[in-house]
């Protein structure tokens, strides 16, 4: 999706720092999501313990990744659940709309799942005469406004509750114009329990897919994904492949840190395990369930033992709650299907270092996304990583693009400097100078502008600390 | 080569890791509160995610659903007759006042009904769980999907001696972890929501209000 879109990080953080709506609905939904989280891990023993559980349970997942996909599968089979493999978003567009076509389905709901944004499911099947309606809360408003989630978790956290109730009275018929939470809350009920009533099939995505029993886990608060994978005759499930993991017991761990960091619950209202679809006798359910498991670009960032840890994200968020740049700016800016900093490691593993070189620049590198992450990624370590990449191409890297963003300018004034600073005489007067003559330069000189836009020009010092130290009567500098 | 073939063949080229540190569980097994607590435990989460309660002795519960239907001046309620809590419920009602009406016929053929008429359904579970509040379903033959997410109350039946530490140890001792029915469930509150600017509202697109029958 973000494909289509002109991609200009700078341009669109730019605008998004420009706009004070933006910026206080973030600022006030990222002080209410950190504060929820804190409260939720208030015992910094019981926090670390958890998280070291958590890391240790993913790591282990991924290490076994191939064996536990074919664990997966067989029982998943054995439920009854049928199983796809896709290694290109195209693919897993094509398996399930030719799924939807075989059985006539013209209709589907759907429940939140990130794989279906990366995909641009909505749009492919709308392309191709399938109404795809978005059935959780913020996923239905933005998709009512034409626009991508913000936030993985809160994908209408950009809007204020004015804005819904604008975009409430225009675009849903007969709808009067309200800011009360819970009649806007009312009425999308009214028009999605219509729809679920008469979809011919349902979506959804998969929190953890168990593979010992052959489960899919979903986490709700809404009921929106019961009723997309229940109330229709047909339930389609997305999962990147590395969603599996080994056994039920470890998902116990993995489910608490998500709704944790996610939203500060300690549980959500719903948490629903789904191994089958209707079963002899039983009256209801759909009567068949289907998964696709999509790689795209996954197995190959699996392949690099450093950028495997991007793999063990459980897709809680609180990376990009806690991240003094996402909450300036917002999700938008970063065009790209997974804003923050997670997005800033995983989009340009998926789409080329050099495509999107800028991501893992949209970071501070205060290191708060790795201290809340509950699976323990190295956030910051990846970020520097992928920032060398999107300059050089590193032997053995399965991240393609490398290299991609590699600037003659910047190559030359690196070979200048390491030159000077191997030659000591040379060192010296090129410092001798600096300090003498960076007063008649002018501020908006060319590349220093860069920092003084929006910056007063730094004022060097007089002499140089190895001319002071040697002032000082040190002798051997 | 198929797209599975290829995929697979992509993770079995990864290098190889030293394995990590095995997953230590002591952080979330063995909670060792006493029945009062763990009761006690359970009340306050899921009430301060407005779930309500209502207290019956374990074996006069159904007399209690009746009241609370009378009081709260509902026209139905939905339940699975094939359970023994179901014949029990069946058994109790009143031929006067609010209709029990069971749920015993395939879904297809009164969905719309299912969707437009009935007011609360009720439905047995598996237990309770101590640490964060939940009830655990698992639907079946005997008590369809749909029970507990259709109509706009839900009533639940929770014995007070089958409440578990944590989620964790229900998976144990439920045996879960070795197979699942084919819809398993944790169920913790009504169906809520924050989605516009972080208010917490109720009653999205499940229940609006989840009642636990507490017998025992």
């Amino acid at each position: 999706m973000s494909a289509e879109l002109e991609v200009d990080f700078l341009a669109a953080s730019t605008r998004a720092l420009g706009d004070p709506q933006l910026r206080r609905n973030f600022r006030r939904a990222m002080d209410g999501l950190m504060a929820k989280r804190a409260a939720a891990f208030a015992d910094p023993d019981e926090w670390t313990r958890m998280r070291a559980l958590g890391a240790s349970i993913r790591a282990k997942n991924l290490l076994k990744l191939p064996e536990l996909l074919e664990r997966l599968e067989l029982n998943l089979c054995k439920n009854g659940i049928q199983v796809h493999w896709a290694r290109t978003t195209d693919q897993a567009n094509q398996i399930v709309l030719d799924l939807l076509r075989a059985r006539g389905v013209t209709a589907l709901v759907k429940g939140k799942s990130m794989v279906s944004e990366e995909m641009g499911l909505n749009h492919f099947l709308e392309a191709h005469g399938v109404e795809a309606l978005e059935s959780d809360l913020g996923e239905y408003i933005i998709q009512l406004d034409g626009e991508m989630p913000s936030h993985i978790i809160m994908p209408a956290i950009h809007k204020n509750k004015d804005q819904i109730a604008r975009l409430f009275s225009e675009r849903i018929k007969q709808a009067k114009y309200t800011e009360e939470v819970d009649e806007l809350t009312a009425m999308a009920r009214t028009v999605l329990r219509r729809k679920f009533l008469e979809a011919g099939a349902g979506l959804s995505g998969v929190n953890f897919a168990v593979a010992e029993t052959g489960t899919l886990c979903l986490v709700e608060n809404e009921g929106n994904g019961r009723m997309s994978t229940h109330v229709p005759p047909l339930h389609l499930a997305l999962m990147g492949l590395e969603k599996v993991v080994e056994r039920l017991e470890e998902v116990a761990p993995l489910y608490s840190l998500l709704t944790r960091s996610a939203t500060g619950q300690a549980i959500s209202t719903y948490f629903n395990l789904i191994s089958g679809p209707r079963g002899p006798g039983e009256l209801d359910g759909p009567r068949e369930v289907h998964v696709v498991i999509l790689d795209n670009g996954r197995s190959r960032i699996c392949q690099d033992p450093e950028l495997r840890a991007t793999l063990a994200c459980i897709r809680c968020g609180a990376c990009m709650n806690h991240c003094p740049v996402y909450t300036r700016i917002g999700g938008h800016a970063y065009q790209a299907v997974y804003p923050g900093p997670i997005g800033s490691i995983l989009t340009p593993q998926v789409e080329g270092a050099g495509l999107r070189h800028e991501l893992p620049h949209a970071s501070s590198l205060c290191g708060a996304c790795a201290e809340v992450c509950p699976v323990g990624i190295p956030i910051t370590h990846l970020l520097i990583r992928l920032r060398r990449e999107a300059g050089h191409v590193l032997p053995g890297s399965p991240v393609r693009g490398g290299g991609g963003a590699r600037s003659r300018r910047e190559d030359l004034a690196w070979r200048a400097w390491s030159w000077v600073v191997g030659h000591p005489g040379a060192y010296r007067a090129a410092v001798w100078c600096a300090t003498r003559l960076w007063r008649l330069l002018p501020a908006r000189a060319p590349v220093l502008e860069a920092w003084t836009r929006s910056r007063a020009k730094p004022r060097a010092a007089g002499a140089s600390l190895q001319e002071l130290a040697r002032r000082k009567g040190v002798d051997h500098v | 080569m198929s797209e599975r073939e290829a995929i697979l063949a992509g993770l079995r080229a990864a290098r190889p890791l030293e394995a990590p540190p095995a997953p230590d569980y002591a952080v979330i097994a063995g909670k060792g509160w006493d029945p009062a607590e763990r009761l006690l435990r359970l009340k306050r989460c899921m009430a301060a995610v407005r779930t309500e309660f209502i207290e019956a002795w374990p074996d006069d519960w159904p007399r209690a659903v009746v009241d609370w239907m009378l009081r709260e001046q509902l026209p139905d309620l939905l339940y699975g007759p094939g359970t023994a809590e179901g014949r029990a419920l069946a058994a109790a009602w009143p031929d006067q006042g609010p209709r029990l009406r069971p749920y015993d016929r395939p879904v297809e053929s009164f969905k719309r009904e299912l969707f437009e008429e009935v007011a609360a359904g009720f439905t047995t579970t598996l237990g309770g769980i101590a640490e964060t509040g939940g009830l655990l379903l698992a639907p079946g033959p005997a008590e369809p999907r749909l029970l507990s997410l259709v109509p706009p109350v839900h009533l639940a039946l929770l014995r007070a001696d089958r409440i578990f530490d944590t989620l964790f140890q229900a998976f144990r001792e439920l045996g879960w972890d070795r197979g699942l029915p084919a819809n398993a469930l944790v169920v913790s509150g009504p169906s809520k929501t924050a989605d516009i600017e972080q208010t917490l509202a109720y009653g999205v697109h499940g229940p609006k209000r989840l009642i636990v029958v507490l017998a025992g």
